[in-house]
């Protein structure tokens, strides 16, 4: 046995097993950042390992492409995770993930040509491929749609039916390909073809906030995908980490599901807001009623003179940039013996956890940050509700209106407090795209205005008094 | 189904890993806390980076009087990379954010 291979197989061990930490360590809040790290040294290692044990000759230019590809990969990547906003952080992820996929589809088109008179490796060829082509252009859709580049979810008639007649027709073509040892460099590029237009299809009509579990779910295709290439490759770490991703993934997937109280059919398949959408446009009065003004002086009155006040952030709060003067109200607050917390929903902002992130980005406490089953029967005892640039994750009609789509959501349950103050910039629905009956409650006072304008005005207003 | 049984057969050690691993994928993540969604997705994502080895290794028995060979395997590279690099990078900025701060 050749020594240097010996010793890739040991890193590739090694890699696997900080692979597994890694995922296991970033699961719980203390050890998530030392769990990360673990597996960016073993990853390091099997990078590294792969160049210099490699067997036979290997010609300068090569190495020129393959160190300079890293180095430009290297300084890229870094610097845009460095500067990237930390609202635009789930498209970031997003992206990064279609380049994983990208990068899959890539392998595979280069070692057709020479697996494709072997079944049995061509069609893994074929997986790596279609799905690494999938999870690239529906990577790049979600991209856009987050970033706010493409707003609309098109629908065509007969929708599903469409995209399930592309993806089978993807998959036997594939399928047919590998079997039947055509070795077509044309035909492998049109399969390529098929797969990524049916990932634009695949995430096109889905929307509002249904995006991360699409992005969860993308993940572990390209998880998939990597697990194919290491098939292919005999290459252990490839298929361990690839297949862990892509077990992990779905699961996480699942999980981020049963958040929302929908099921991940639900989210691929259903409608998503498309047909309520359009009753609810700006100022729609379908729910009826009237919407009560409140002055900022009059609301720093109200939070003046109460005992506990909870406060509702959302992705809207995140946008105007607010969290920290947010977090100038909230100590300004306690300093005169107000109870003041956090109330954070599971899907606040555009992703699991992405609010409690924004909110200790600008040093909240952690420990005032209160998940959903912790806060809803504090309610009760709160005076005043401050709900900031959030909206569908306190709509009532989750609980009492079967025909709205996000019915069977877990809300929280603002309406169990003594007065509701809603920050909007306007009477528009939130990213679900559906009215809000909370607006109309007799408890309910709109405060309208830019967040950090809004809240500014507040400190400054509470200030004086 | 000779084919079925002859792909076994020489992937034997592949398909065992490959089963193994689905369960301690899934295992790996039991309860997770919704918290933490956002920064697992994006070390999980980062951890798919792995599929970089295989652009290395396209590159590296890549012929060198291939170009187009020899470009897509760079642009592999390249995109690999970026999978890898920023995942981490990404991951680890989300995380610092959640460091327990010392009480003023």
């Amino acid at each position: 046995m050749n020594y240097s291979t010996l010793i890739l197989d040991i890193i590739y061990l090694v890699a696997s097993v900080t692979f597994i930490l890694g995922l296991k360590m970033l699961s719980k809040p203390e050890s998530a950042r030392s769990g990360n790290l673990i597996a960016a040294v073993g990853m390091t290692a099997a990078i590294l390992g792969t160049i210099f044990l490699h067997q036979g000759a290997i010609s300068s230019i090569v190495y020129i492409l393959l160190f300079g590809g890293i180095a430009i990969g290297t300084i890229i990547g870094w610097l845009a995770a460095k500067k990237v906003k930390m609202t635009a952080m789930p498209q970031l992820v997003s992206i990064f993930n279609g380049m994983g996929g990208a990068c899959a589809a890539l392998i595979s088109l280069m070692e057709f040509p020479e697996h494709a008179h072997s079944p049995k490796l061509a069609i893994m060829v074929m997986a790596g491929l279609i799905i690494g082509s999938v999870s690239f252009s529906g990577s790049v859709v979600a991209f856009l749609k987050l970033n706010g580049n493409l707003n609309s979810n098109p629908r065509l008639p007969f929708y599903n039916i469409i995209n399930a007649i592309i993806l089978v027709f993807t998959l036997g073509h594939g399928v047919y390909m590998a079997v039947a040892g055509v070795d077509s460099m044309n035909m492998a590029v049109m399969t390529m073809g098929f797969a990524l237009l049916y990932g634009v299809l695949f995430v096109l009509p889905i929307g509002g906030a249904d995006m991360p579990v699409v992005i969860s779910l993308l993940n572990s295709f390209t998880g998939l995908a990597a697990a194919a290439g290491g098939f292919l490759y005999h290459n252990e770490v490839m298929l361990t980490g690839g297949i862990l991703v892509g077990s992990a993934g779905t699961l996480l997937t699942v999980a981020m599901c049963e958040g929302m109280n929908r099921s991940l059919f639900s989210v691929v398949f259903g409608a998503f807001g498309a047909g309520s959408a359009a009753a609810a446009g700006p100022g729609a009065g379908a729910t009826g009623g009237t919407v009560k003004d409140i002055s900022v002086a009059d609301t720093a009155v109200l939070m003046n003179y109460a005992k506990k006040v909870v406060i509702v952030p959302g992705y809207g709060l995140a946008v105007a940039q607010a969290q920290h003067v947010m977090h100038e109200l909230e100590a300004l607050l306690e300093e005169r013996g107000v109870d003041v917390k956090y109330a954070i929903h599971p899907v606040a902002g555009r992703m699991p956890g992405h609010m409690n992130v924004l909110l200790a980005e600008s040093n909240v406490d952690y420990s005032k940050l209160k998940e959903m089953e912790d806060i809803n029967p504090e309610f009760d005892t709160t005076d005043v509700v401050f709900i900031v640039g959030a909206n569908d994750v306190v709509n009532p009609a989750a609980k009492n209106n079967p025909q709205s789509p996000i019915y069977g959501m877990p809300i929280l349950e603002v309406d169990r407090a003594k007065s509701i103050i809603v920050n909007k910039r306007s009477m528009s629905a939130g990213y679900a795209g559906i009215d809000n009956e909370l607006f109309y409650n007799p408890k309910t006072s709109m405060l309208f205005g830019d967040a950090k304008k809004v809240v500014t005005d507040l400190v400054a207003e509470l200030k004086s008094m | 189904m000779e084919h079925i049984l002859s792909f076994f057969s020489s992937h034997q050690q592949m398909l065992f890993m490959l089963i193994l691993m689905v369960f301690v994928g899934i295992e790996v993540i039991g309860h997770v806390p919704s918290v933490l969604h956002t920064p697992l997705m994006s070390g999980a994502n980062a951890i798919h980076g792995v599929v970089i080895v295989g652009a290395i290794l396209v590159l590296l028995n890549a012929d060198p009087n291939k170009p187009l060979t020899l470009v897509f395997g760079f642009l592999a590279v390249i995109l690999g990379t970026l999978n890898v690099v920023g995942g981490f990078v990404v991951t680890d900025r989300m995380l610092e954010m959640f460091k327990k701060k010392p009480k003023k």
